[in-house]
């Protein structure tokens, strides 16, 4: 399936609205090692099944994008990557979900460990009620580091990665929550990149923000695909065009006779391919419905 | 690409190892110390039961189904207590009497009349009354309230003496000290929480309710009875049943002014006792079966009031359930 | 042609009479309940300050032994009483604390919706209406019949009734917490026990706090559990694992029984003091409630 999907440089000639100067094209010459590989995975809830037969894999230091109606379970599908669905009672995920080659979800596996390596920032930014040197150092200081020298190292170097530091530098010792909604976000960013995590997933990071915050944190994450393999859920379709390097469309699936709905994936591809050439018509519906 | 984190350096970040990890001894032990805290709970409840009743076996085996006769004799070894009995039940009635009307008029005044801003003062006030600790109601209710009293009780008794429903009810007082006194001073230590648990239940009837009414050109009394009662009332009834535990368990404050008279009378201007009080004020002397018997009052206090509570509790949330769900 | 009609007069007045009336008395009726509230507890607080203020001082508070209850004011003070009630409540603060909020951490954070969280919810709203004389024939079943009288045995019945306060108000204060936070916490890779203790406690700690300070108000102020742990002395004990004690309320108990003058005196002192006591840590939990319960943006 990826193999057709692979975009032929150069030639394509590029749709205006698709212009996106900061991607550099060179970069992304085909993919790069499969980081998630998710083989027909099925989520329920109870016995309530919310995402069907999903398989995609993501690649290491691209930015994926996970777009589709609300209720596709774009969102599920994100959580089940850090197995932070493990904390609803009754959440089950049958087929499997393979990290760099190891599976998630095999018995032994610990979750803690899991979530160390796949970091995660929410819809909602949710800064502890400590400082702001607190907030960031939290991570280091549960996985044991704590010499001082360290910690303000880090403290520095992830509030650089957020683009937050020298907003806050003059003040690291201020309540996180005194934040604006999108200094918060980038403190919650800088909080999860202080563990050094492998990947870092984001459930629609910016829906609560206003367009300056979202542009900043749009920069930062080009500004750190190069060392994070990034994967995010997005309802707003010219954030995918304008962030991803790949993006996968879900959609519902409605059963008539019990009157439920379930996600389902409709197609993956590079992200100019979906949104210039899409292959299915519901994906097609999808992304010129709301283009232009 | 990313360097592992800190902890395990050397691993490389595909091997299924890295992710492998027992769930770590501080996590387990930290479940395991909580579990044990919440069980505290049922283990102390459990043993109150056991040695107490240990403690009070004298008195049962000695007496038998006699306890529940009116003879308390400790110098001729009679322990029958059902003047106690009466006592707790005369004194916790007239205690709900006097504080249930005022605690649901608080409720009401609190939820339905006054604007937000006042609501904040008047439930400091209420709150003031909880407080006052049990000894100083005691303390006042002897020195002071109880001698006042007794002039009011004198002029009662002699208004109505010789009417016939009243007259035998209000006899004329040997002092201030009497189960009256005794339910009033439970009355002002009630009303604190039978408010607090009514302004709780009242507080959850659905405004749109309540708008309803209004909006069909009821009165604010109309609304009241139409609206709010009828979702509320069950909680109500649960607040009151703790209440009533309330006043059937309290010692001090009792033992002071109820006058210590070991006896039925009718007449409730007359000085009598209850089960707390009768055990703090006698407990000091007492030995052998005395103090069984004594023990043992404090055991059938102990499961009236689990099961008035239990009841209550049952009630109160039974009521929150249905209607969360309306 | 048109039709002159009369425009029909909308009656606006208030419903009338009788309904109008039995509006506002039952509204009368209600504010009355208020009133009637509030004469009492006026009527104590002044005759308590009044009849208290007087004998209150720096040596009513210090003087080490309490005067036989002939003695007229003046001479000695509650020293011991006070010295008792100190040492009493703060053992028993410090072993129902930790245990309650630990239960309570169980209750709302591991326990969830399971079946043994629910009886362990519903039996402590059950306890915390047991009456505070039942814990102290508990503690004299279980302890002092074979340890004897102390001031342990009397810090066991308080701690008793605080354990149920504590384990619910702080109950409470956890459910507030938001979601949101335990989330971002785990998704760092913290495991339960370093969320709650890093992240919920914390966030939690003012209102835990707060209920606290309310249950050593409560704890300071009972007499019935102490008659029967501690026994009641007249010199102070500085040693509360050993030998009976006195605490504030014993004294007042004892005093307010008297007819000696002297003794009234001091019992109405004392009943100053605890009230003062009480008075100021309820104070405190209110003020700690306004100044630190604040959880998320």
């Amino acid at each position: 399936m990826d193999s057709e999907q692979n975009v032929v440089k150069a030639e394509l000639p590029k749709p205006a609205a698709l212009q996106d100067t900061q991607r550099s094209e060179a970069a992304f010459s085909g993919e790069g090692a499969p980081v998630f590989d998710a083989k027909n995975v099925s989520i329920f809830y109870g016995s309530f099944r919310a995402v069907t037969d999903v398989s995609l894999t993501i690649y290491e230091n691209e930015i994926t994008a996970f777009i589709g109606p609300s209720g596709c379970g774009k969102t599920t599908v994100l959580r089940t990557l850090n197995r932070m669905n493990d904390l609803v009672p009754g959440a089950r995920v049958d087929g499997a979900v393979d990290y760099r080659g190891a599976s998630l979800y095999a018995p032994g596996v610990s979750a803690t460990a899991v979530r160390r390596r796949i970091g995660m920032v929410f819809q909602k930014p949710n800064p502890f009620p400590k400082s702001i040197y607190d907030n960031v150092a939290y991570g280091p200081r549960i996985n044991g580091e704590r010499k001082k020298s360290r910690l303000d190292e880090i403290v520095e170097r992830s509030l650089h990665q957020a683009a937050l530091w020298d907003e806050v530098k003059n003040r690291l010792n201020a309540s996180g929550l005194g934040l604006s909604g999108g200094q918060a976000q980038r403190l919650c960013i800088a909080r999860t990149l202080a563990v050094e995590p492998d990947v870092v997933l984001m459930d629609e990071p910016c829906s609560a923000l206003d367009p300056i915050a979202t542009g900043k944190i749009e920069d930062l994450m080009h500004e750190i695909k190069s060392r994070y393999t990034i994967v995010i859920v997005t309802h707003n379709m010219q954030q995918a065009t304008r962030v991803s390097d790949r993006t996968a469309f879900y959609s519902v699936l409605r059963d008539e006779k019990s009157d439920t709905r379930t996600g389902v994936l409709v197609e993956y591809g590079t992200t100019q391919q979906i949104f210039e050439d899409p292959h299915d018509t519901r994906t097609q519906a999808y992304v010129t419905g709301r283009m232009g | 690409m990313s360097a592992v984190t800190q902890v395990d350096p050397a691993i490389p970040a595909g091997s299924t190892r890295a992710l492998e990890a027992r769930r770590p001894l501080g996590d387990r032990s930290f479940h395991i110390l909580a579990l044990g805290c919440g069980l505290l709970v049922l283990v102390i409840l459990v043993l109150i039961a056991i040695t107490t009743s240990q403690q009070a076996s004298s008195w049962f085996s000695a007496e038998g189904f006699k306890i529940f006769t009116n003879n308390w004799n400790p110098g001729a070894n009679q322990f029958g207590a059902l003047a106690f009995l009466y006592g707790t039940a005369i004194t916790a009635v007239i205690a709900l009497i006097l504080a249930v009307p005022v605690s649901i008029g608080i409720a009401l005044l609190l939820t339905e009349v006054v604007p937000r801003q006042w609501a904040r003062p008047i439930v400091y006030v209420v709150d003031l009354l909880a407080v006052v600790p049990s000894v100083v109601w005691g303390l006042w209710g002897i020195l002071v309230f109880a001698p006042w009293l007794q002039h009011i009780y004198t002029h009662i008794a002699s208004g109505v003496s010789g009417v016939p429903v009243l007259g035998p009810l209000f006899g004329q007082p040997v002092d201030g000290a009497s189960y009256f006194t005794a339910g009033i001073i439970l009355a002002f230590m009630i009303t604190p929480i039978v408010t607090s648990l009514s302004r709780e239940v009242i507080a959850t009837v659905p405004a749109i309710d309540k708008e309803g009414a209004y909006a069909l050109g009821a009165t604010r009394w109309e609304m009241i009875r139409g609206a709010v009662w009828p979702h509320s009332q069950g909680g109500v009834v649960g607040a009151v049943m703790l209440g009533l535990g309330r006043a059937m368990g309290e010692t001090i404050a009792v033992a002071l002014v109820i006058g210590s008279s070991p006896e039925i009378t009718s007449h409730l201007f007359a000085p009598g006792y209850n089960m707390p009080s009768v055990i703090a004020n006698q407990f000091g002397e007492a030995t052998g079966v005395f103090r069984a018997g004594l023990m043992g009052l404090g055991v059938l206090l102990f499961v009236f009031t689990i099961i008035i509570n239990m009841a209550a509790r049952g009630i109160v949330e039974r009521s929150a359930r249905r209607h969360r769900g309306a | 042609m048109a039709v002159t009609a009369e425009p029909v007069k909308a009656d606006l007045r208030e419903p009338a009479g009788w309904r109008r009336t039995k509006s506002r008395i039952a509204t009368a009726l209600m504010v009355l309940s208020f009133v009637v509230v509030i004469i009492p507890l006026g009527f104590v607080l002044y005759t308590v300050i009044a009849k208290g203020a007087s004998v209150v001082g720096w040596s009513f508070w210090t003087s080490g032994t309490i005067p036989p209850n002939v003695l007229p004011l003046g001479t000695g003070g509650m020293g011991a009483a006070i010295l008792g009630t100190l040492e009493i409540t703060a053992l028993a603060t410090v072993m129902a604390v930790p245990l309650g909020v630990l239960g309570a951490v169980y209750i709302n954070e591991y326990g969830g919706k399971g079946a043994l969280a629910s009886v362990v919810r519903f039996m402590a709203d059950v306890m915390t209406g047991v009456p505070s004389i039942v814990m102290g024939l508990f503690i004299f079943s279980i302890w002092v019949v074979h340890f004897g009288f102390s001031g342990l045995a009397g810090a066991f019945a308080l701690g008793c009734l605080m354990l149920p306060i504590v384990i619910r108000s702080s109950e409470e204060m956890l459910k507030l917490v938001p979601n949101s936070l335990r989330e971002g916490s785990y998704a760092l890779g913290a495991t339960k026990a370093r969320v709650t203790l890093t992240v919920v406690l914390p966030a939690a700690i003012g209102g835990i706090v707060s209920g606290a300070l309310l249950a050593v108000a409560r704890a300071a102020g009972e007499t019935a559990p102490l008659l029967f742990c501690i026994l009641t002395v007249f010199t102070p004990n500085y040693n509360p694992f050993h030998g009976p004690d006195t605490a504030l309320p014993l004294q007042i108990f004892s005093n307010a029984s008297s007819p000696f003058v002297g003794a009234q005196g001091r019992g109405w002192g004392a009943a100053l003091t605890l009230i003062a006591i009480a008075f100021i840590l309820m104070i405190a939990a209110r003020l700690i409630t306004a100044r630190f319960v604040r959880y998320s943006r």
